[in-house]
């Protein structure tokens, strides 16, 4: 339990010897923690008179919040989407290994699925805090199936849905109870969507353009209704161009509720979006970039052919491809690897690459006072990283979770 | 009076610090002896401040039994506001070195009651056994002791100049109406009492303040003179400090650099076997 009376006398734990990213900026500062907090070390000293408990010196690295992936459909071949009688083990074996990712938060995705899996699956995937056991869950990511049918890429056509009927009421038959829910991707151009959109936010829950062929005015309408983000962008939706910019558009729209910044996920694997539309993107509206993976099952199994369900899938390096062919099925690109190829194809600062894989997801699920950041009273959540951002050790609530195998001599 | 006259701010800075360094490695402190340290605040010292440091991650010197005691703090400004001399001691100095927090005594500016909190300072500084070495680094007056200080005054509530609160003014955005108006200050005779004063003054802006200080007579509008009859005194100057100064006076002074300089050369180490 983070907090209370109990932390006060909790250790404080100094992490030294590191450069820490606060306020947008790389800042040679030492790290406090107490309580599964970071702690203002200032007021320890002069308040509560108190000095370190223990040291841990953190050879020059880098320390940055958790990464945090929004967008999931499984990995290491566990399948989210995939009724088995134990969903919560293979959620488990997933937040457990993408701690070597330096995720230590994440949203399981489900795809288009017909309400049974639904209604048996999202009871089994909790919100639960992170630790030792694995990252944290923030909720789950519904990607369909309320979409379009033009734009449904990979989901199942025959389990695509439209809510003109009842609304709200059509959503919740579909989905059945949204407790475990955070975020939903549908399309803004299907009838009655504002209802819906309206519905989903006053209970709190993100709700995203994806799968769409909305021009830019619906879309602007449907963020005046309360959508905040956009899934993948450029994949699922109709191209831009210059007379009706779409969802695209939505980046440098003048539309948008004063105040408000929306948000957009990107793939930045090397493999699904071209560099240079990654760095449109990005000069277009840098603070609202959201990196996430899109893993799919084959995320982690190495390179090979896999059988994942009904799929014979290979995988050769970044590139997973239905077997035989040459037809991508799906990203598995871990977190780390496509921060570093985001920051490399944009040339934009480490602070900014980081923060998009760590503030701008807390911002988009309105959680900033404790996850993505490492300002003083936040989880004490980060990554260990070298000049080269690959991850050397990941911590929760201020304990190891992960550490990378030393090589020595 | 020691005057020591180095060719700029850093060398400045550096031959204060291994002073300092000295005194506290030659003191050998430990758990039932500690070595009692008055500090200043302002842009002089920190030079002064970044060189300590720098002894300490070296491992040459550790603050563990050194109790320190600020000049002065504001009145009214929060203990986190940047500008505070808390914030000050805390960024510069505190956060990069061992120092026991319980050892480390500042003048709170929001005390209830302001006066007893003074007189509790001074307790605490007695408590002590009295301040080993005081570091100041004044403009002629030292710490908020302004013109017309009494030359015996003890730790109070102290009125702020207009010429102080207007040359405060930049750290707040030059905005007059932020800036605070009374801080709580020692007193000149609180420093007089220290067993070893050492006084630093650096940049041609200071340098009639010096020559005020120690050419011409004890005089409360210029608090620094009342060190004249203080039995263990240095001033740690750089070359453009001296330039108000008679060059029969910095001529003198520069000649006993080669004395001066044992002080420092060799530089004590607190590591085993030095």
């Amino acid at each position: 339990m983070r907090g209370g009376q109990r932390a006060a006398v909790a250790p404080v734990r100094q992490f030294t010897n590191c450069r820490i990213l606060r306020g947008g900026a790389l800042l040679r500062e030492d790290l406090w923690v107490r309580g599964g907090r970071i702690l203002d070390p200032e007021k320890l000293f002069f308040e509560e008179r108190r000095m370190a408990d223990e040291q841990r010196d953190c050879g020059g690295c880098i320390l940055a919040p958790g990464f945090i992936d929004v967008q999931m459909n499984g990995g290491f071949g566990v399948d989210f989407s995939k009724a088995t009688e134990d969903v919560g083990s293979g959620v488990a074996l997933v937040a457990r290994r993408i701690l070597s990712h330096g995720v230590t938060s994440f949203c399981p995705t489900l795809v288009t699925s017909p309400p049974e899996i639904y209604h048996k699956v999202l009871p089994q995937i909790p919100v639960k805090s992170g630790g030792p056991h694995g990252a944290g869950v923030l909720g789950v990511h519904l990607e369909g199936p309320f979409i379009s049918r033009e734009k449904r890429g990979a989901h199942p056509e025959a389990y695509l849905r439209s809510f003109e009927a009842n609304a709200f009421h059509d959503v919740l038959a579909t989905y059945g109870a949204l407790d475990n829910v955070r975020i939903v991707t549908l399309a803004p151009e299907l009838h009655r969507s504002h209802e819906v959109i309206q519905a989903l936010t006053a209970q709190g829950i993100c709700v995203s353009l994806g799968h769409s062929v909305a021009d830019l005015g619906a879309a602007e309408v449907a963020v005046q209704h309360g959508a905040t983000f956009i899934t993948h962008l450029f994949n699922a939706m109709l191209p831009f161009h210059h007379r009706d910019p779409g969802i695209v558009g939505l980046l440098t729209s003048d539309q948008l509720p004063p105040g408000h910044c929306i948000f957009y996920g990107m793939i930045a694997d090397g493999i699904h979006t071209n560099p240079a539309a990654l760095r449109i993107a990005h000069r277009a509206h840098p603070q609202g970039l959201v990196l996430v993976t899109d893993a799919v099952p084959a995320l982690g199994l190495g390179n090979g052919r896999h059988t994942l369900g009904q799929q014979e899938v290979e995988v050769d390096g970044l590139i997973a491809c239905i077997a035989g062919t040459k037809t991508l099925c799906g990203s598995i690109a871990p977190m780390d690897v496509c921060i570093r190829h985001f920051l490399q194809a944009t040339g934009c600062s480490v602070e900014s690459a980081l923060e998009a894989a760590s503030l701008h997801p807390a911002q988009l699920l309105g959680l900033e006072k404790t996850k993505g950041s490492l300002d003083f009273g936040a989880d004490a959540d980060f990554v260990v990283l070298d000049d080269t951002l690959h991850v050397q050790a990941t911590y929760i609530s201020g304990e190891l979770v992960w550490k990378a195998e030393e090589t020595g001599p | 009076m020691r005057l020591v006259i180095l060719d700029n701010y850093d060398l400045a800075s550096e031959w204060a610090a291994k002073y300092i360094c000295n005194c506290i490695v030659k003191f050998k402190p430990g758990q039932d002896r500690y070595f009692s340290l008055g500090l200043p605040t302002g842009s002089t010292p920190l030079g002064c401040y970044k060189k300590l440091i720098e002894y300490h991650k070296r491992g040459d010197l550790s603050f563990k039994y050194v109790k320190t005691f600020n000049m002065d703090e504001y009145v009214g400004l929060p203990r986190n506001h940047p500008e505070s001399y808390h914030s000050y001691m805390w960024n510069n100095f505190f956060k990069h070195v061992d120092i026991d927090p319980n050892n480390a005594h500042i003048l709170d500016g929001n005390a209830e009651d302001l006066q007893a909190e003074c007189d509790a300072f001074e307790e605490k500084i007695k408590e002590a056994g009295g301040i080993d070495l005081f570091v100041g680094g004044p403009d002629g007056h030292i710490a908020f002791n302004e013109p017309g200080s009494s030359l015996v005054s003890r730790t109070r509530l102290k009125t702020l100049a207009m010429d102080t609160i207007l040359a405060n003014a930049k750290y707040f955005d030059g905005d007059l109406s932020k800036v605070p108006t009374m801080a709580l200050t020692v007193g000149v005779g609180t420093v007089m009492d220290a067993r070893e004063v050492m006084i630093l003054i650096t940049g041609a802006h200071k340098a009639f303040a010096l020559y005020k200080a120690i050419e011409e007579g004890i005089n409360h509008m210029w608090t620094v003179s009342a060190f004249q009859q203080h039995p263990r005194t240095i001033f740690v100057c750089d070359e453009d400090a001296t330039l108000e100064l008679k060059v029969k006076t910095v001529k003198y002074f520069k000649g006993l650099m080669h004395v001066n300089n044992k002080l420092v050369d060799p530089l004590y180490s607190m590591k085993e076997g030095n």
